[in-house]
This record gives C-alpha cells, sequence and structure tokens, in this order.
C-alpha cells in the first residue's frame, strides 16, 4: 500500500502535474490498485466499501427528498382533514410547489455530489496509499 | 392576434435550429463526434443542451394550461420533472456515464450480457421514445392553429422535417449547440413577456386568481367552440348564443342555460356577460381525454380538497412515483450522459441541470394564474395548453402584445424542436443498432427518418390529448421499466437477465397496458380507473418486485462479468485499468462496429 516512489518517479510526476494520469500509475505500483484490476477478493472488498459509501449516501439524498417534498401531499390534506374547508391550504401549496421546492432539491443535489466526489477521493487516496 | 410576427419569430428559430445544426456539421467529423460529441463536452455546455431537450413543450405550454384549469396542484409536473434528475443524479448519473455504453440497451446487454435483455430495452426505449414524440407533435400543431390558423397538421409536420434534418445531417454534436442555444432560447421567452405581464397585472390593481371557486369572466366575452363540448352549468346562466345548444338552434337570441350538464355544439358562440362563472367541460360523455384521471369535475378546482376518497391523493402520488423515477428511463435524457467526459463530470453537469431546470419552472406558474384571471374561457374550449401564447395579447395588447406574442411563440417551438431532436437522437440511435440490418452513418439517417415517420403517422390520426398528460404516461412507463432495471442493475449485485426481463416486462407492461386501457377508454369509472390512470404507485414496486424475485430464484444465471462491470460503473475513471487516453477511439470503435 505503501510502496516508496522512486525519486526518478517522483519528478517526472512533477513535471507533468497529472495531465497524461497513465503515466502516474504503472502497473504493480500500488498494490491495491492490482488487486481491483485482477479481481481478487481483497480487490472487490474494496469495491464493495466504496459502492456502500456511494450508495448510503444517495440513500440519504433520498431520504430527505422524500421527507422534505414527498410528504408535501400529505400536509396540503391537514387544513381540510383537520377543520373542513376553513383554512385554505393553497397559498401554501403556492409557495412549497411553485418556489420553494427548487432550492430545496438544488441543496440536496450539491451535498450529495460533494459527498460523492469525497468518497471517491477518499477511496483513491487508499488505494493509491497516499 | 397578428400573424405575421409570430410566423416570423417562428421562422427564425426554424432557421436558427437548421443554421446552428449546419454550423455543428462542419465540425462533425468522425463517428464519435456524430453519436457522443466525441464525450468532450463541458458541463456548462453540456447542462444548458440537456435543460433544452429537457424542457419539453408540457413544461412550456402545458404546466400553465394545467394550471389554468385545475390549479396549483398541477405544479407537482415542475416539481416532479426537477425532483427527476436529482434521483438520476443521486442513484444512476455517475455509474451510467461509466458504464461506457450509449444507449439504455447497450446498458442493458453490457450489465446483463444478454442480447435478449437488450433487444427487450431497445423495445422499451423506442416505445417510450414514440410515446413522448407524439405529444411534441401535436403540440407543435396546436400552437400553429391558433397562431395562423393553419391546419393543425401543418405544426407537427414542420417539426418533424426540420428534427430529421437536423439530426440526420449533424448528430450528436450538432445537436448539442442547438439544444444549448434553445434552453436560453426558451428561457428568455417565458422571462420577458412574464415581467410585462406582472407589470400589466399590477397595473391592474393586482386582482387574485382564485381556484378555489369557479373562474369569473372579467369583462363581456364572446367564447367560439370549435369542437362540440358538453358543459356543466353550476348555477344558471344567461348567455347569447349563435349557433345549437341542446339540439335546438339559435341566432343572437339570449338564452338561460339551467343547472346541469348541455352540449354546445361546434361552431356556435357564446356571449358571457361580465362577472358569469366559466361553465367547466363536463367529463362525462364526450370527454375526449379520460386518462387525465380527473374524471371527478368537481374536483377540478377543489385540489385535493376533503381528499375525497382518496382519490385525489392517491394520483397526486402516482404522479410523483412516475416523475421522480420515470426521468432516470427517458431514453433522450439517458444518451446525454455519455457525451461527459467523466462520471465527476456527468454529476456536476447534472447538478447544473437541477439549476437551469429549477429556473426555468418558476416561470410557468405566472402564466398559469395569469391565465385563470385573463383567458378563463379557454377552460371552456380546451385549449388550456394555449394560455402561455394568449396572454400577451389579452393582458398587454397592442404592438408589445404582439411582440411579446410572437417571442412566446418562437420558444415554444424551440421547446418542440429541442425535445423532438433529443428523443429522434435517442430512438433513431437504438433503431440503427438493434433493428436496422447494417450499421453506420448512412443507416443513422435512415434510422432518423423511421424515428420520426412513426409517431408522425400517429399524430395525424389520433385525437388530441393534453400535452402535459400525454407526458406523464411516458413518464409512468419509463418508470416501471427502466427505473428498476439502471437502480437494481447498479446497486445490486445478483441481478440476472431472466430477472431483468421479467421486470421489464411486468413493471413496463403493466404501466403500457393500463396507460393504453384508459386512453382508449376502457377503464371502468371510480378507483378502478384512477388505479390505470395512474400505474405507478403499484406499477414501479411490481416492477422492482419481480426483478428482485426472479434474480433470487436464478442465482445460477448471474453474469460472470458483474464484479467486473461494478468495479468499472463505480471506481472513478483514474483508477480503472484502462487509460483514459484509449478511451475514446476505443469506444467510438465500439459504437461504429456494433456491439460486441
Amino acid at each position: 500500500m505503501s510502496a516508496e516512489p522512486s525519486p526518478a518517479r517522483r519528478a517526472r510526476r512533477e513535471t507533468v502535474t497529472g495531465v497524461p494520469r497513465s503515466a502516474r500509475r504503472p502497473p504493480g505500483h500500488a498494490p491495491a490498485r492490482s488487486e481491483i484490476s485482477e479481481q481478487t477478493t481483497l480487490g472487490h472488498t474494496y469495491v464493495r466499501s466504496l459502492m456502500r459509501s456511494q450508495l448510503r449516501a444517495a440513500l440519504r439524498a433520498l431520504a430527505t427528498l422524500a421527507l422534505v417534498v414527498g410528504s408535501l401531499p400529505l400536509l396540503f390534506t391537514l387544513p381540510t382533514a383537520l377543520d373542513g374547508a376553513a383554512v385554505s391550504s393553497e397559498p401554501f401549496v403556492w409557495a412549497a410547489l411553485g418556489v420553494g421546492a427548487y432550492p430545496v432539491m438544488w441543496l440536496i443535489a450539491r451535498w450529495y455530489v460533494r459527498r460523492a466526489e469525497r468518497n471517491e477521493r477518499d477511496f483513491t487516496g487508499l488505494v493509491e496509499g497516499r | 392576434m397578428n400573424q405575421t410576427y409570430a410566423v416570423a419569430a417562428v421562422t427564425v428559430v426554424v432557421l436558427a435550429t437548421v443554421l446552428i445544426g449546419a454550423l455543428g456539421l462542419r465540425i462533425s467529423r468522425t463517428t464519435s463526434d456524430f453519436y457522443v460529441a466525441s464525450r468532450t463536452v463541458k458541463p456548462g455546455l453540456n447542462a444548458a443542451a440537456i435543460s433544452g431537450e429537457y424542457l419539453s413543450a408540457a413544461s412550456f405550454l402545458g404546466i400553465a394550461g394545467l394550471v389554468l384549469l385545475q390549479g396549483p396542484d398541477m405544479l407537482w409536473y415542475p416539481v416532479g420533472y426537477t425532483a427527476g434528475y436529482l434521483v438520476l443524479l443521486v442513484l444512476v448519473a455517475a455509474p451510467l456515464r461509466r458504464s461506457g455504453a450509449y444507449t439504455l440497451s447497450d446498458f442493458a446487454e453490457a450489465r446483463l450480457e444478454s442480447a435478449q435483455a437488450r433487444r427487450l430495452a431497445s423495445l422499451f426505449v423506442v416505445g417510450i421514445g414514440w410515446l413522448y414524440l407524439l405529444p411534441q407533435l401535436q403540440g407543435a400543431g396546436l400552437t400553429l392553429e391558433i397562431l395562423t390558423g393553419a391546419p393543425d397538421w401543418v405544426g407537427g409536420l414542420v417539426v418533424a422535417v426540420v428534427v430529421t434534418g437536423a439530426v440526420a445531417a449533424g448528430g450528436m454534436r450538432s445537436i448539442t449547440f442547438v439544444q444549448a442555444f434553445q434552453y436560453w432560447l426558451k428561457l428568455t421567452a417565458l422571462l420577458v413577456p412574464a415581467f410585462f405581464l406582472a407589470a400589466a397585472w399590477l397595473g391592474d390593481d393586482a386582482p387574485r386568481a382564485r381556484f378555489d371557486a369557479p373562474a369569473v369572466f372579467r369583462e363581456h366575452t364572446a367564447v367560439r367552440v370549435d369542437d362540440t363540448v358538453r358543459i356543466d352549468v353550476g348555477a344558471p346562466l344567461t348567455v347569447t348564443v349563435s349557433g345549437r345548444v341542446d339540439s335546438t338552434a339559435y341566432e343572437q337570441r339570449r338564452v338561460t342555460l339551467t343547472e346541469g350538464v348541455h352540449r354546445v355544439e361546434a361552431g356556435t358562440t357564446l356571449s358571457f356577460p361580465q362577472g358569469a362563472h366559466v361553465p367547466r367541460r363536463a367529463a362525462t360523455g364526450t370527454d375526449p381525454h379520460p386518462a387525465s384521471g380527473r374524471e371527478d369535475p368537481q374536483s377540478w378546482s377543489q385540489p385535493l380538497a376533503g381528499g375525497r376518497d382518496g382519490h385525489q391523493l392517491y394520483a397526486t402520488y402516482g404522479l410523483i412515483l412516475a416523475t421522480f423515477l420515470g426521468t432516470m428511463g427517458l431514453p433522450h435524457v439517458a444518451v446525454r450522459f455519455y457525451t461527459s467526459p467523466n462520471g465527476r463530470a456527468a454529476r456536476r453537469t447534472t447538478l447544473v441541470v437541477l439549476g437551469l431546470v429549477g429556473a426555468f419552472y418558476l416561470l410557468p406558474p405566472v402564466y398559469g394564474a395569469l391565465g385563470r384571471i385573463y383567458a378563463p374561457e379557454l377552460a371552456l374550449t380546451g385549449a388550456a395548453d394555449a394560455a402561455v401564447l394568449v396572454l400577451p395579447d389579452r393582458v398587454v395588447g397592442g404592438l408589445a402584445g404582439e411582440l411579446l406574442g410572437a417571442l412566446l411563440a418562437g420558444g415554444a417551438f424551440a421547446a418542440f424542436l429541442s425535445t423532438a431532436s433529443g428523443l429522434t437522437m435517442s430512438v433513431a440511435g437504438v433503431l440503427s443498432q438493434d433493428v436496422l440490418p447494417s450499421r453506420g452513418v448512412r443507416h443513422f439517417r435512415l434510422a432518423t427518418a423511421l424515428a420520426m415517420a412513426v409517431p408522425l403517422a400517429v399524430s395525424l390520426v389520433a385525437t388530441n390529448v393534453p400535452v402535459a398528460d400525454a407526458v406523464g404516461l411516458a413518464f409512468a412507463v419509463s418508470a416501471s421499466s427502466f427505473c428498476p432495471l439502471l437502480v437494481l442493475g447498479i446497486w445490486w449485485r445478483r441481478l440476472t437477465p431472466p430477472g431483468a426481463i421479467a421486470g421489464l416486462v411486468a413493471g413496463g407492461g403493466a404501466a403500457l397496458t393500463a396507460v393504453m386501457a384508459t386512453r382508449a377508454g376502457l377503464a371502468p369509472g371510480g378507483w378502478p380507473h384512477t388505479l390505470m390512470a395512474w400505474p405507478a404507485v403499484w406499477s414501479v414496486p411490481l416492477g422492482f418486485l419481480t426483478m428482485i424475485v426472479v434474480s433470487l430464484a436464478t442465482p445460477r444465471r448471474v453474469p460472470a462479468g458483474t464484479p467486473a462491470i461494478l468495479a468499472r460503473l463505480h471506481l472513478p475513471e483514474d483508477l480503472v485499468g484502462r487509460p483514459p487516453a484509449e478511451d475514446v477511439p476505443a469506444e467510438s470503435a465500439r459504437v461504429q462496429g456494433g456491439r460486441r
């Protein structure tokens, strides 16, 4: 996992700053990488761990969406269910569906994108031994 | 409405589409360019293109029309269309891009290693694509008819010809530019008139749109009924009639319509006094679109009120499930992800799309509410989809009104063109790979013509369906078929080809059957009708369950390459065995040479 790169390699990595990415990772350099590419049991465990963390992030985002947006139809029926038609839910419907839902959904999306990218970064770090 | 400006605006949009398409043709050189724009489209441009493609006539015209008819509850449509992208983002965006496949059929084959699954997926792609193309063409016909009085098949034909030309000529590269342009055009076309309309509304002492009571004519209004309708009069109503009502002919006579349902024949003109309630179209008998699921006319203007037998609540959740989960399976949406350079870019692109689409959807409700105040008779004539187009003339008036109307007409045409291009592109992609014998760009062009010819032919013979409703059906089928396939394919190791096939048939087939039966008027009234008009609530779980149960029952059929495929779907590109430098040539060769 922590194979020490040779000085020559380290110098080359600085000059290309990662553009031809294949140059950065010759076969056998990072053991974890070869575990994955050769599909060993350990390699599968690595992939599973990434999948699990990504799925967790996705499910969290979906749960938030279901809770915040998916519960609205029930909320809208509450006034009528509670006290007949005394209070109209109409202004609330306009505000929630016309305007409010969009920023909420965008914020959930942004949280997820950041989370998923962090998961991938962490995973790459783990595999590359950095 | 002055036809000259509107025709000019539509012509400009059509010409701009052709010109930008031609520009793309000049730089569209390789097969990879042609199909996936060489996978080099940057998030900003790609997001605008995706949004431009996604915001169809249902968004541009349909939402305002539905809000006018049925009130703010119909805002679930735009919320659902947007949330669909969020669900797509969190569950499938990056893995779908990393799968390296081009169409949903490619995905099915790569993941399941089964040619049978591929063929079935192709069938659904084409079916959903055609189901979605149909309302675009009909909407175009309606728009041109309202603007210029041209017969209703002209608009559909114009869109079909332009789209077929642009797609066949330039492929994905040119379509990307065209659609990015059309997003900004559509946004501008709704935004600018909205300001003028809002100003005029404020100058009019800001009357409130009422949705909890029948709409009211603000002034003496003459309404010409073009198609025979049955109207439901809530209270005795005195109108001046020229034509035939309840089989009696009148000539400029004042008639008091009693409470109940009356039949107004085509060509009749009704003049309503100021302050009269707008009668509703009766839902029984000749109602041409029973699929709307609002078979109870009383609930039209009472969104969710009382939740009568829970029908309305059920329908709302049916709509939510269909749109939230259906977006990911729309063929034109899925194809777009392959144009991103990598999975990370696909995610970031989707985030930008959510912002662009959300910003756009702030506008249609404004038109819906203003339409309820200023153009209530559209609920009677059944042309509610036209609310967006007629409002500037009605509210602002004069030259400014005509110019704004022309801008909206141009925007509406951009909506038809962009969505239809995307759909044609993806349907043609599947047809050329899986149906037509040989492959290559020339056959792709043949497939394009075929992809457009079928829905065009159907649109000429089928009755008009409200645009947003018809689109809702495509979503329901997609949510019940491709959503289970994509979600389980990406996240579940034990999916087998028999399971996937059974799930596609059970979920998608059930949704399609229910939708078609409702459309054909075969569904009995009451709960069965509601259940069949909004199938997503039961057909999505059915699709998932069938897929899971059959997969578990056939554990030996788990494809041998599953671990490798899942690793490729989820690992960041720079960790996967193949260097990115070889990515493009290898995959374009694959597209050219067909599936392996």
